[in-house]
């Protein structure tokens, strides 16, 4: 065991798959001399050279549509975004391309491109530094999205997604570069897309969250528990496809359900998995599932008013408590 | 610094600068295309084929002139007005007649349409819908090409308008940044739908455009197939070589409207006359039977063949069956096969 960061657990993830199969490929802004702003491909441009490690000039849409271009005749490339939210300049190449044309070519061609970076909530960045784009790309046909919280699962599930042969969106978080974990040494750490990680077995709720949020909820377990609560936690770990076994195995059990999220209430993920519940599991549930959700606000600069904008660990406390109350 | 070329400076060579095989080539290929899109509106009219269809009409020499140029394994990758693209890369008349027909047997499996062809087969990359959204895509094929080092050659065709568009500048930048072997093929045919090339662009003349990336730039004349080769040529050698990108400004008209939804009201038919007067085909053939590479009666073997060629396409079109509507999901996702 290695105790890594979680930016260098996925620098690792990339460095291991770019030695095991040479079609694997980074590009984007900074990620070769500079080693990315996160740091997340530092020294990988001395390893594999600047073919490999390509420096993109500022150009989100033409970078992204080169990703795609490679990624249908043989190459494997993952594009980082230097900030997530600058790839909304890239928004149609990713949807069009990346989630639809395989569809769209009869199955002809694959897009096997990663687009990872980092979002989230929580340096005073302003509005447009501190996106989360994962509703934005949800209802997009085609792509696969993950959002890990911990440097263990952010290097199993990078591997998962360099190798899986659809485009993957891979959010990153900017708050949690800085985590730290014991990793496996010496071993091809996986973890499959599309499974759910039970971070705490319990019987009186289910704590649905992913990515950061994911720390506020151990936090709140953590009080819960030494207050006589049994909540059970879920990271979702996968945004699409969603564990649904998982989650409906859980609120069979529950009968709660509380989702935790950091993006957008209107139009977000927890309204979707609020859906979900209603479509798959409606007769388990004892109370309406609630959502704790980030504001219908662009993310304001001010410390204090940021950190409102988001759910925090008395938020999470207080609806736990009112819903299993 | 490459200076911006006009056509002139495109090496001239005696005539005939081709052989009668290539010259009959061409000239089928063209032909080919030219009646291919004129039964896609017999078809559209009938009921028969759906969507937006956009027809390429008047611009053939363009696809003729750079795909014939190409090699086995080279890429190409168009735009909506894709069907004479795809043709000219060899994808078969039925594959393109049944996709526009909807059905299974198309070369996107009824998936696509019009403005979505594909065929891997013949490293055709696609129709792409959106103005400009092929260019980084068709650009990415050439950096695939570097990097997998292999020879291959990207050409990249789209419209006057999506040299408006920040994609061509940012993947222009990008190739000849990195010497990608890539033809960017400027189809100008005046109009973005109803807007006016010269009420677009601050810069009218496209080929200009390669100065700022310090790349070749020509101007061809994109009703001639054989100035649209010599320049093909040119640029598909220097690509091939390592040396980088080119753009070809073909100047060039459409004879139908923007898509077959378009009344196309809005053009001055005399300038429609104009060009109509400079029609590729005609002026081909005129060069075959004037440099004695072909007689009329085989031009018209040709012509009848071809004819005979699409309605049998049109026929297996009719015939195929649709896709089942229960595989309506497959293909979403790699893990489909």
């Amino acid at each position: 065991m290695v105790m890594q960061y979680y930016f260098e657990a996925l620098r690792d993830a990339i460095y291991e798959e770019m030695v095991r199969d040479p079609m694997v490929m980074v590009m984007g802004e900074d990620v070769g001399h500079y080693g990315g702003s996160y740091k997340v491909t530092k020294d990988l441009f001395k390893e594999f050279g600047g073919l490999r490690v390509l420096d993109t000039p500022i150009a989100e849409n033409s970078f992204a549509g080169m990703a795609v271009g490679c990624a249908m005749t043989g190459v494997r490339p993952i594009i980082e975004g230097m900030n997530m939210g600058f790839l909304l300049l890239a928004f149609s190449q990713i949807a069009n391309n990346g989630g639809m044309l395989r569809y769209t070519s009869g199955g002809q061609f694959t897009v096997p491109m990663v687009v990872r970076g980092p979002g989230g909530v929580g340096r005073q960045l302003g509005a447009e530094h501190s996106q989360r784009l994962e509703a934005y790309f949800y209802g997009v046909p085609g792509l696969k999205i993950i959002a890990p919280a911990t440097p263990l699962d952010a290097k199993g599930l990078l591997k998962s997604a360099i190798r899986d042969n659809n485009t993957v969106l891979f959010f990153e978080h900017v708050l949690l570069y800085n985590l730290k974990e014991e990793i496996p040494d010496g071993v091809d750490y996986i973890v499959p897309i599309g499974k759910a990680n039970r971070l705490r077995e319990g019987q009186d709720l289910t704590i649905l969250t992913y990515s950061r949020q994911v720390h506020h909820c151990l936090s709140a377990v953590k009080t819960l528990v030494n207050e006589g609560y049994d909540p059970e936690l879920i990271d979702l770990r996968t945004l699409k496809p969603l564990d649904l076994e998982m989650i409906c195995e859980s609120v069979h059990k529950t009968h709660r359900v509380l989702i935790v999220e950091e993006d957008y209430k209107t139009g977000g993920i927890g309204g979707e998995i609020i859906a979900l519940l209603n479509e798959h599991c409606f007769d388990d549930l004892d109370a309406p599932p609630v959502r704790l959700a980030s504001r219908d606000i662009p993310t304001p600069y001010n410390g204090r008013m940021e950190a409102a904008t988001i759910p925090q660990v008395a938020d999470i406390l207080q609806a736990v408590k009112h819903l299993v109350d | 610094m490459v200076l911006s070329q006009e056509v002139n400076v495109i090496p001239k060579v005696v005539p005939p600068e081709i052989t009668r095989a290539q010259g009959l080539e061409l000239y089928q290929d063209m032909v080919l295309g030219r009646t291919f899109e004129d039964m896609c509106a017999q078809m559209y009219y009938q009921g028969r084929m759906f969507g937006f269809v956009h027809l390429y009409n008047g611009q053939e020499a363009v696809a003729t002139g750079c795909i014939k140029a190409l090699k086995a394994g080279d890429y190409v990758t168009s735009t909506y007005r894709d069907h004479v693209h795809a043709l000219s890369q060899g994808v078969p008349a039925r594959a393109i007649m049944a996709e526009l027909f909807g059905k299974a047997t198309g070369c996107s499996k009824g998936r696509g349409g019009s403005m979505h062809l594909f065929s891997a087969e013949h490293n055709f990359l696609g129709g792409y819908a959106f103005v400009a959204e092929g260019i980084p895509v068709a650009t990415g094929a050439a950096y695939s090409a570097k990097y997998r080092g292999t020879d291959q050659v990207s050409v990249n065709f789209f419209g006057d308008g999506a040299t408006n568009n920040g994609a061509f500048f940012e993947s222009l930048n990008m190739a000849a940044l990195w010497k990608l072997p890539i033809l960017y093929v400027v189809e100008n045919n005046l109009w973005s739908i109803g807007m006016q090339h010269a009420r677009a662009s601050s810069v009218t003349e496209i080929y200009k455009k390669a100065l700022a990336f310090d790349i070749p730039g020509y101007l061809v004349d994109g009703m001639d197939v054989l100035a649209v080769r010599r320049a093909a040529v040119t640029a598909i050698e220097r690509a091939r070589a390592g040396e980088g990108p080119t753009l070809l400004e073909c100047t060039t008209y459409r004879f139908r409207g923007h898509s077959l939804a378009d009344p196309d009201e809005l053009r001055d038919p005399a300038e429609k006359d104009l060009w109509r007067k400079q029609d590729p085909i005609p002026k081909l053939a005129r060069y075959l039977v004037e440099h004695q590479l072909a007689t009329q009666d085989e031009l018209q073997t040709i012509e009848d063949d071809t004819q005979t060629l699409i309605e049998d396409a049109v026929q297996f079109a009719q015939d195929s069956p649709e896709p089942p509507v229960d595989e309506i999901t497959r293909y979403v996702h790699a893990e489909d096969e």
